[in-house]
């Protein structure tokens, strides 16, 4: 992962909104879809629909998406338990009793989760590391707390490389991977550790010497500038709307 | 574990949200100053790190793998206000970069993977590292009791997680099927999360036993005291040079050899904490207790009818009783019909049996290292 983050590059609106206005706008959608009561199926529909539209908008390639889409699948197994474990009155599918309640339950915890994550990967497949995390610091998030992050994604694929390396060496040398080899697998994470540590200490004294006194250089350079920033909030605006409109009609109907 | 969307209602959410920005504004403004010390690069670092790791596949046996979730082990390292905020870095990146963990779920998630597992893990290793100070003042005791702190941090997070359905979960799902299931699998992921914990610290303090916060008290520094011969001032730089090697006790034994007339000074050192970590276990040991009390009293609260629902759910359903119960170890426990009350009793007596048995050892312990005294003992242990 470079500085990039999960960017798929594309010349798209969906890219080009302000990150802060799109990071707003997931939030904002995602908090409509899990106030969504269970069994809405329609406003599910509707929510499902607008954040398609929106993935089209942006022209991402589908199967990148889907393949994004599999983190969640851990929990999409929580949510297929769920009929056999919840309580309530039973039914009779296929010769299975299962729960009422953990069906409906499952199923909207499943939509629910399949559309947060679905959301999330729009995020960060149109919006850069460094835009997002120029984001955080407009949102106010305290700057401190921003500037580790902004070394955290730096540094990440660099920690990363140590360990694949490390793994190399391991595994050419015959530690293939069963439980014999555990603690030679953990000896190169805690060699990377301390490599990690000792990197950390090296980059603050480069930093230091280089005049750094207590305070990163604005990130927000980097904000993506082409687009007018209150027409592109509006626009950023539109998907959380929809969202609520087709929570609102469906409570209301 | 990480919580998705939907799990955990709005309001549920929201509180946890506003646990999870307090915690990290408490840890922010607590590393305040080393932050202005050590800059962002060294937390953002040890962030990486921990975001790494967590993608490193450990062999667990019988063709499976285990991934990390560092809690423990990253407060052991750096501390728990240092871990906390690295954690919460690593989650809010993943939420927003990788969309692993939802954004509505993010407070969730920060609290269980952040909060809980740096708080119960850091909280048992010091406790244990007070607690068997006696036996060794080396940096690798901080190895088996991290291990311990990262065993008992998974479940306690997955506790935690099954206190939040009771009040936010959009599924009834019987509190006794839950509780076992999720405590019972994160047993499971509790031991492999020990064993890669154990084996990685042991890795980082055979190598710089001075970058594991959990023992910084316990540093060797080679200064002596009393350093009025000046042929101890060329011998300095020889057990400097061999400490940087292997980091642990033979320092000591070193020490103990060229000292010789100063053995009086250098027994007495070791000696004053000891008396000191005899306080410290007892209000350690005291607050476990009251904390362990406290956590039954809540389960017990948050089920009333505990047992009625699980009759219900064994009633009903094989299906419950064969997938998510059978298999846990907690299964039996659960299920003995000793009710509210008989596991609060149960759990009062476990502490105490547990503190008198630790008190029984500690008085032993004292009554025959008296005699030997503490310094030469010490000696030949690190010596070997």
């Amino acid at each position: 992962m470079g500085p990039d983050g999960l960017l798929v590059a594309r010349d798209s609106v969906v890219h080009r909104l302000p990150a802060h206005g799109k990071l707003l706008a997931v939030l904002g959608f995602v908090v409509c879809v899990v106030a969504t009561p269970a069994g809405s199926w329609w406003v599910f529909a509707a929510q499902a629909l607008a954040l398609l539209a929106v993935v089209s908008l942006a022209r991402l390639p589908w199967a990148t998406v889907a393949r994004r889409l599999t983190v969640e699948l851990p929990f999409l197994v929580f949510a297929a338990v769920m009929p056999f474990v919840a309580t309530g009155t039973r039914v009779d599918v296929l010769g299975l009793s299962l729960s009422e309640a953990g069906l409906l339950g499952g199923a909207t915890l499943a939509i629910k989760a399949t559309l947060g994550v679905l959301a999330a990967v729009v995020l960060s497949a149109t919006t850069g590391a460094a835009a997002l995390l120029a984001a955080l610091l407009r949102l106010r998030l305290p700057a401190a707390f921003v500037a580790i992050a902004a070394f955290m994604v730096r540094y990440v694929g660099i920690v990363a490389g140590d360990l694949r390396r490390a793994a190399i060496a391991r595994e050419s040398r015959g530690a293939t991977g069963s439980l014999g080899h555990l603690r030679a697998a953990a000896g190169g994470v805690g060699t990377t550790f301390v490599r990690s540590y000792e990197r950390g200490e090296r980059v603050q004294q480069a930093m230091l010497a280089r005049g750094y006194a207590g305070r990163m250089p604005e990130l927000r350079a980097v904000m993506v500038a082409d687009h007018p920033v209150p027409a592109g909030l509006l626009w950023c605006a539109a998907l959380p709307a929809a969202a609520l409109a087709a929570l609102l009609a469906g409570v209301l109907t | 574990m990480h919580v998705p969307d939907g799990f955990i209602d709005l309001p549920t959410s929201l509180a946890t949200g506003a646990v999870a920005v307090g915690a990290v504004g408490f840890a922010l403004r607590r590393s305040d100053r080393e932050l202005a010390v050590a800059g962002p690069a060294l937390p953002g670092l040890v962030a990486a790190f921990v975001f790494a790791a967590q993608m490193v596949n450990f062999p667990v046996g019988a063709g499976t793998s285990g991934h990390l979730m560092g809690g423990a082990l990253a407060a052991a390292l750096v501390g728990p206000s240092t871990a906390l905020v690295c954690l919460s870095v690593v989650l809010l990146v993943q939420a927003l970069l990788f969309a692993d963990g939802g954004l509505t779920a993010l407070g969730t998630n920060v609290t269980l993977i952040g909060v809980v597992t740096v708080l119960v893990g850091y909280a048992v290793t010091r406790l244990l590292l007070t607690a068997t100070r006696r036996w060794s003042a080396r940096p690798a005791a901080v190895v088996p009791a991290a291990a311990a702190g990262a065993f008992v941090s998974v479940p306690a997070a997955a506790l935690v997680f099954v206190l939040l359905y009771q009040i936010g979960g959009t599924v009834p799902i019987p509190l006794a099927t839950l509780t076992a299931a999720m405590v019972g699998w994160h047993l499971v992921i509790g031991v492999g999360e020990a064993v890669i914990t154990a084996v990685v610290l042991s890795a980082v303090v055979a190598v710089r036993p001075d970058l594991v916060y959990a023992v910084r008290d316990r540093r060797r520094t080679l200064v002596l005291d009393d350093p009025t011969t000046p042929a101890d001032q060329p011998a300095d730089g020889a057990p400097a040079a061999r400490a940087g090697g292997d980091g642990d006790g033979h320092v000591d034994g070193l020490l103990g050899g060229l000292l010789g007339g100063h053995e009086g000074e250098a027994v007495a050192r070791p000696a004053r904490p000891s008396v000191r970590s005899a306080r410290g276990l007892a209000g350690a040991a005291l607050s476990v207790s009251l904390v362990v009390a406290g956590l039954v009293a809540l389960l017990s609260s948050a089920r009333p009818d505990g047992l009625e629902f699980v009759a219900e759910a064994l009633g009903f359903d094989e299906a419950a009783r064969d997938s998510a119960v059978a298999a846990s170890p907690l299964a039996d426990y659960g299920f003995t019909g000793l009710g509210a009350v008989g596991t609060t009793v149960a759990g009062v007596v476990g502490v105490a049996v547990t503190l008198l048995a630790v008190w029984l050892i500690a008085s032993l312990r004292r009554a025959g290292s008296s005699g030997a005294g503490a310094g030469p003992e010490r000696a030949t242990a690190s010596a070997r």
